[in-house]
């Protein structure tokens, strides 16, 4: 199978996804042969699957470093005989800084340590956000772990535990960040690493830090608590600049006015008027202009919890549970408020029920009752509209 | 296992971001005033003490090798002091104080072959899960199908010609490890026939009281095969989720003739406008067609074709659809209407139409 110039296999279908302009995932794969022998074992492998139609990767097994729980996933080729270099590829979670920032040293830190224990092929990033090390044998993943850790880097979550916290780039480099994401992410994840590293919850626990409505980490499609950052006063308006909008050639009214959710401003043709206690924070006007229009000063967030694709019920949207916790509050705030709703799900939450699920099947008003939250009418878009009401503590009638 | 580090260290977390940050992210952390967008990928923050910031975001195929992510870091020392950072759609950025460095930047960028783009009105980079590179419940490949979406949409990466943004995700089954349900576009791997139950294997592999209650719709049932412990699938009750084969490695359903795609619509994640929702079903089923996937991209293309002609600007694919309708949208695009189309799982009557107004 091999070809006799560089010991690579012959890759006939893989190497049309050479060809054209966005960059390729077989060149990497290539590129990577360099460096390790279980490169081209994939290539061999995947090609195989692009003829056959079908992957060739076994169920993951129990594989992990020591104490650890999560932050492996074990990958076996059902093929092993054929391509024994990648017979074991485990992944390895390693948890991203926040943000995603880094120096070139720290990449060439991780880069030579993945020379030397892995295929050499990473994901930047996993879809939870983890720096993903894509393929190693069983007897590396030890040494990979302490190599990292002692490199300053850790493992990251999998399985049923709390997976990687992650936050959008905040007040890094995002002028509408309405708290500090970066501090909060890292926070979390520090407070929580006994949770993060050790599986002991009914399945996943995601969260997602989004400094502002935009929500660039999707939290709210995404995380079983989003934290999305808001403001409650005014939205700042700087009226120069807005006239310099106007004056370069922006239809103010129809594609900012026209287009508020709420229609709560209004463009004279010199004046944009804005009725804040009728604006729902969508950041549409500030986004078109962000010159001349900024979130508000009181900043911080709105909590949101339940987020989840598919599987098993359904996908759902996270939902509001507390409206605004400012933003010099979150911390505090979140750590009394994941505390509440970890008990209850580890009391009533069934194995692989996402808390989203569990709300679901036992209703919002019982999971408030469990969690001590007093409901607010910012957590659903409309009253209920049907009459089977559970009426509870009626006092007197024949009993 | 043996390790000659010691001591040995767990629990210390990720490093702490503080250690990553250009001095003049530092400086002006949480003082940022505003941004102007100089070219497609190209960004320039201005802090309040009037520092700025240049952004060069660029497009990475997300599975990367170390021999890239070398130049990377080279390019990064070169020209911007060593900063960089990856985005939450998995393209790459520099982080630059110097404006003159920027074109040169942009330009050994895409001569190594790295798009520069992705922002506002552009498609950005394309979230995915990994396929048949590295899973066992892939009904497709991941990084191969959007590779050839993206060559045929690069030009959309790389100017800023679209309405508005658009979100394209893939995931390779219905785990959504890629999260695409409330993507502008939806490309996910589907399986369309039960499991292939091992009854031989089962008893060893699984528990098969977890296995009976992972399944959504109940279709489970416990079944004593040639007196071993086993189950029965009511097989018109299944819906190919594959979360049975997810806890039981003894019931896959894979097949390669008959495992495909399937297209989804009009999701959005961000609160601007409208408030976040769900992509919708356009296309049931496409074929799995390797290494070019010639019928995905063109479903692909033929919405972002049809979306960047008729949508008004700032609306994202789902608003506009709203605004028009989805017989519109199905009659614009000529995918065909179908008995798939129709919600009947939970909830279901929520997407019935229920008022009289229909666009004629």
């Amino acid at each position: 199978m091999a070809d006799a110039s560089n010991g690579k296999p012959k890759t006939e279908l893989l190497d049309e996804l050479e060809k054209g302009p966005w960059p390729s995932f077989v060149k990497e794969i290539k590129l990577a042969c360099e460096t390790s022998e279980a490169p081209k074992d994939l290539l061999g492998q995947l090609e195989l699957s692009y003829k056959e139609k079908k992957g060739h990767w076994k169920h993951g097994g129990l594989v992990g470093v020591l104490g650890y729980g999560g932050g492996v996933i074990g990958r076996y080729s059902d093929l092993g005989a054929q391509f024994p270099k990648i017979a074991h590829f485990h992944t390895m979670r390693v948890n991203h800084p926040a943000g995603w920032f880094y120096t070139s040293a720290a990449l060439r830190t991780i880069c030579d340590i993945w020379e030397g224990h892995g295929s050499g092929l990473t994901n930047m990033h996993g879809s939870t956000g983890d720096l993903v090390l894509l393929g190693t044998t069983t007897d590396q993943l030890e040494p990979t772990f302490q190599e990292l850790a002692h490199a300053g880097f850790d493992l990251g979550g999998s399985g049923s535990d709390m997976r990687t916290p992650s936050c959008c780039v905040g007040q890094a480099r995002c002028e509408w960040a309405c708290y500090d994401t970066m501090k909060l992410c890292y926070d979390l994840t520090m407070n929580y690493q006994d949770e993060l590293h050790r599986p002991a919850f009914p399945y996943k626990f995601k969260i997602k830090a989004a400094g502002c409505p935009n929500d660039c980490v999707a939290s709210i499609a995404r995380a079983d608590l989003s934290l999305i950052g808001t403001w409650k006063d005014d939205i700042q308006v700087d009226a120069g600049e807005v006239a310099n909008y106007a004056a370069a050639g922006l239809d103010i009214q129809k594609e900012v006015c026209s287009l508020c959710p709420t229609k709560c401003m209004d463009w004279d043709g010199k004046k944009l008027a804005i009725e804040n206690h009728e604006c729902v924070r969508c950041m549409h006007c500030i986004n078109v202009m962000p010159k001349a229009l900024r979130p508000g000063k009181e900043r911080g967030a709105v909590v949101l919890i339940g987020a989840k694709a598919p599987i098993v019920q359904g996908a759902l949207l996270s939902s509001v549970l507390i409206p605004f916790v400012p933003a010099d509050e979150l911390f505090e705030t979140l750590k009394e408020l994941i505390a509440r709703i970890w008990e209850f799900w580890d009391e009533y939450g069934k194995s692989r029920e996402r808390v989203g699920e569990l709300i679901q099947r036992i209703g919002l008003p019982a999971f408030l009752d469990g969690i001590g939250l007093e409901p607010a009418p910012e957590m659903v878009s409309a009253p209920r509209d049907n009459p089977y009401i559970f009426f509870q503590n009626v006092q007197g009638g024949d009993k | 296992m043996s390790t000659t580090l010691q001591p040995r260290l767990t629990d210390i977390g990720p490093p702490s971001y503080d250690k990553f940050l250009h001095p003049l992210v530092k400086k002006n952390y949480g003082q940022w005033k505003y941004h102007e967008n100089l070219a497609p990928g190209v960004l320039c923050h201005v802090s309040e003490s009037g520092d700025r910031i240049y952004t060069v975001r660029a497009g990475t195929p997300r599975l990367t090798s170390i021999q890239t992510l070398r130049l990377f870091a080279d390019l990064a020392d070169k020209y911007c002091g060593g900063y960089l950072r990856f985005t939450s759609r998995n393209n790459i950025e520099f982080l630059l104080d110097d404006k003159a460095k920027i074109e040169p930047l942009k330009k050994e960028l895409t001569l190594a072959g790295f798009p520069i783009g992705g922002t506002n009105n552009a498609i950005s980079n394309v979230v995915h899960t990994q396929g048949w590179v590295h899973c066992h419940s892939a009904a497709t490949d991941a990084s191969g199908i959007v590779k050839c979406v993206m060559d045929a949409l690069c030009e959309h990466f790389t100017h800023e010609d679209l309405p508005a943004k658009l979100r394209i995700a893939l995931a390779c089954c219905l785990n959504m490890c890629g999260a695409v349900h409330c993507s502008d576009i939806a490309i996910l791997g589907v399986h369309r026939l039960p499991p292939k139950i091992q009854h031989d294997v089962l008893p060893r592999v699984c528990e098969v009281p977890t296995l009976i209650s992972s399944c959504p719709t109940g279709a489970i049932r416990p079944k004593t095969v040639n007196g071993k412990n086993s189950v029965e699938v009511l097989e018109e009750q299944c819906m190919f989720c594959g979360n049975c084969y997810t806890v039981c490695p003894a019931m896959p359903l894979a097949d390669p003739e008959n495992d495909g795609l399937s297209i989804w619509v009009g999701g959005k994640v961000s609160n601007a406008r409208s408030a976040p929702k769900f992509s919708k079903l356009a296309i049931p089923f496409l074929p799995n067609n390797p290494p070019r996937w010639p019928e995905v991209v063109e479903a692909v293309s033929k919405i972002v074709e049809v979306y960047a002609k008729h949508a008004r600007k700032h609306e994202r694919l789902g608003e506009w659809i709203e605004r028009v309708g989805w017989p519109r949208f199905f009659q614009l695009t000529g995918f065909e209407f179908t008995r798939y189309h129709i919600d009947d799982f939970k909830h279901a009557g929520l997407s019935f139409a229920r008022s009289a107004h229909i666009r004629y």
